[in-house]
């Protein structure tokens, strides 16, 4: 066996390292974990990343080019431009299918994007935070607690309003923090958040919101509760660029904040003690982040539904590809995210043209099949 | 060693006894007490009962006494893991519970008892998280920014001292206990720490691995002044390799001192409430143990 401690490098290393004090370390080590590949560099994250959005970006062209009548690329493209250089159609016969373009496609496309991202980044945060792979909002209860908000607003008349759009986000904010609070304070002994005890107050939650839910449904008049019906199993409707905006809105912020605490997720992935151990307050960043969660979580949900594979299973198959560093996983995951949605409510629009499916039943049959398929593929490598 | 009779009727043996005279404390404990209910319970059962020693700059401490006796539990309340509710704990002169959880991660590394790997980082990347509480805090803060060309030299070296480079590129979940372990201590030796706490650093560890850490932490501690506190269960081990050993039972301690001290078959035997067999190990001359053969009666 060659396992031999070198000894004789110890010497080498100062007991503090004062900043500047390691060039000689340096001139005969020159970044050897680098070359192999074991850590994530500069280069690599925006290769990763350009591959990602250009992917993104060529998904959203096709997402338009479909729907229950087809428009050629070229129109498409052509309708962007004049759009973004603010330059009026001079094409009467065009006109129809720009409209088509711009005010149902395009905004519909956006906000899947928009969704598909926020599941996937609040999937992160929150795995990394529970030290669970499977964890994702739905799992805590946050999701169906800001949908227990949002029906709340929609009973009392909220999503019939003008104020619906910037409103109904509101609600689902209101109860997934509702949701949070309630699991902070139930699972918190000791002053802290034990992890296991926090999943199942989750549990517990999530069957009680989801009973409050079916209440709600249930004495709605048969055409409202219809509409809520289809929303909680997770559809996209084309939103005007108002309420786009106003998620829009929420949405920056929300993941502005977890954007932040990227390097402190990588930490915390290793465990509340040890991230304490390397220097972090674990409970005001657990705080922080379960707001970001609760913020992110409410606006999707109001405007979506439960749209609930994407949060645990992107997440999980980009970690499989790109490894487990976060400053890549999460801006990564919510590229992914937001693709895998335009794509799959693009299906959800298209197979069985005009009747619509809920996204949420293509994206788990997508989804589930795939993530398998992924499973498979990393273990013929690794063996 | 002086006679060993007297030892035991003091109890407790003067934390300055030993020959590292001339050193500020690494930690000066006084009076700890420290419970798991926070609450004003009275009944309340202290884990950590009035607890009062040094630990010398430069030296290696072992930690041993019986299952429940308090080993973990003073361990982290040093880590600043937890804070006692009564005494005071001074790390290198400086009040611990004053000190921001980043201060403290600068000075002090920890090695856990459980290392559980979930998420597939890269032995490299997990050594390198170690750097983190060094980090320039606007820089974690933005959750960007990369590691230093310095945070990668110390974390390679670390990876050399703890023998894993060859493994940089391997994911966490995939190692076995050994190297598992040892890209734990490795991370902790990232952190250019001062001090080391160690939680049963050996329980996983086949024989071959078991000396190796032990003589690295030695090592350390000779080339670099490292100050060690060991938490183990293994008598032999912490009889050959630490500069003192403190004993404690049900959160008291026992006895305080270098192995001829402590480890004594009466001593042990009202502890731990079995017979031991103390002789000398043929090479370093430090005492051994060994348990009673089977016609015995009475066992751990």
């Amino acid at each position: 066996m060659v396992h031999v401690i070198r000894e004789d490098l110890l010497k080498q290393l100062p007991a503090t390292v004062e900043p500047g004090s390691c060039t000689e370390i340096l001139s005969h080590e020159p970044g050897r974990m680098v070359s192999q590949g074991a850590i994530l560099t500069n280069s690599r994250w925006m290769a990763t990343l350009g591959v990602l959005s250009f992917t993104a970006i060529a998904v959203g062209l096709i997402c338009l080019h479909f729907g229950a009548q087809p428009i050629a690329y070229g129109e498409v493209l052509r309708a962007l431009f004049d759009t973004v250089s603010l330059k009026d159609s001079t094409d009467e016969t065009s006109d129809i299918a720009r409209t088509i373009l711009l005010q149902v496609r395009l905004p519909r496309i956006l906000l899947g994007f928009l969704v598909g991202c926020s599941l996937a980044s609040v999937g992160v945060a929150l795995q990394a935070l529970l030290r669970n792979p499977l964890a994702d909002p739905y799992v805590l209860g946050v999701s169906s607690g800001a949908a227990l908000g949002a029906a709340v607003g929609i009973l009392f008349g909220v999503g019939t309003t003008f104020l619906a759009e910037t409103a109904l986000p509101a609600c689902g904010f209101a109860g997934g923090l509702v949701a949070l609070v309630v699991i902070y304070r139930m699972a918190a002994t000791y002053g802290q958040l034990p992890i296991h005890s926090l999943l199942l107050t989750g549990v517990i939650l999530n069957a009680i919101f989801s009973a409050l839910i079916m209440f709600i449904t249930s004495i709605l008049e048969p055409n409202r509760s219809y509409g809520m019906m289809a929303w909680l199993m997770g559809t996209l409707t084309a939103p005007t660029y108002g309420s786009l905006v106003a998620l829009i809105i929420y949405l920056s912020i929300g993941l502005f904040l977890l954007f932040r605490h990227m390097r402190v997720l990588n930490i915390l992935a290793l465990g509340e003690e040890s991230a304490r151990t390397l220097g972090i307050d674990t409970e005001q960043v657990k705080r922080s982040l379960f707001m970001v969660t609760a913020l992110v979580t409410g606006a999707v949900v109001s405007v979506s539904g439960m749209i609930g594979f994407i949060g645990m299973v992107v997440p999980h198959a980009v970690r499989l590809v790109i490894g487990a560093d976060h400053r890549l996983l999460l801006p990564a995951s919510a590229l992914v995210g937001g693709t895998f949605l335009m794509g799959a409510d693009t299906i959800a629009r298209t197979l069985i043209a005009p009747t619509e499916i809920p996204v949420g039943i293509i994206t788990a049959l997508a989804g589930g099949p795939f993530f398998v398929y992924l499973l498979l593929w990393r273990k013929d490598r690794l063996a | 060693m002086s006679g060993t009779s007297q030892h035991q009727a003091i109890g407790m043996m003067s934390s300055d006894s030993i020959p590292l005279l001339g050193r500020s404390p690494a930690y000066d404990v006084e009076s700890v007490r420290f419970c798991y209910q926070s609450n004003e319970s009275q009944a309340a059962r202290w884990v950590l009962d009035n607890i009062s020693f040094h630990v010398q700059e430069g030296e290696v401490l072992g930690v041993v006494g019986p299952n429940g006796s308090g080993k973990t539990s003073l361990l982290k309340v040093l880590a600043r893991l937890m804070t006692p509710q009564q005494g005071r704990i001074n790390l290198f002169g400086q009040d611990l519970a004053a000190k921001a959880q980043r201060e403290v991660a600068c000075v002090v590394g920890v090695v856990p008892q459980d290392s559980q790997m979930l998420f597939p980082f890269t032995v490299a990347e997990s050594v390198l998280m170690g750097r983190f509480p060094h980090q320039s805090r606007d820089r974690w803060i933005s959750g960007f920014g990369w590691e230093s060309r310095e945070d990668l030299a110390i974390a390679e070296q670390a990876m050399m001292t703890m023998d894993i480079v060859h493994l940089a590129h391997r994911s966490v979940t995939d190692l076995s206990g050994g190297e598992r372990q040892r890209t734990v201590i490795a991370r902790a030796l990232a952190q250019t720490p001062k001090v080391l706490l160690l939680d049963e650093p050996t329980a996983f560890l086949d024989l071959q691995h078991q000396v190796e850490i032990c003589s690295v932490l030695r090592r350390l501690r000779d080339e670099r002044g490292l100050t060690v506190v060991l938490v183990s269960h293994d008598l032999n081990l912490v009889s050959q390799y630490c500069d003192r050993i403190l004993l404690l039972d049900r959160g008291q301690i026992v006895r305080l001192g270098g192995p001829d001290e402590v480890i004594e078959p009466a001593v042990l035997e009202s502890v731990y409430r079995c017979r031991v067999l103390v002789d000398r190990h043929p090479s370093s001359g430090l005492p051994r143990i060994t348990l009673p053969g089977r016609h015995v009666s009475g066992d751990a």
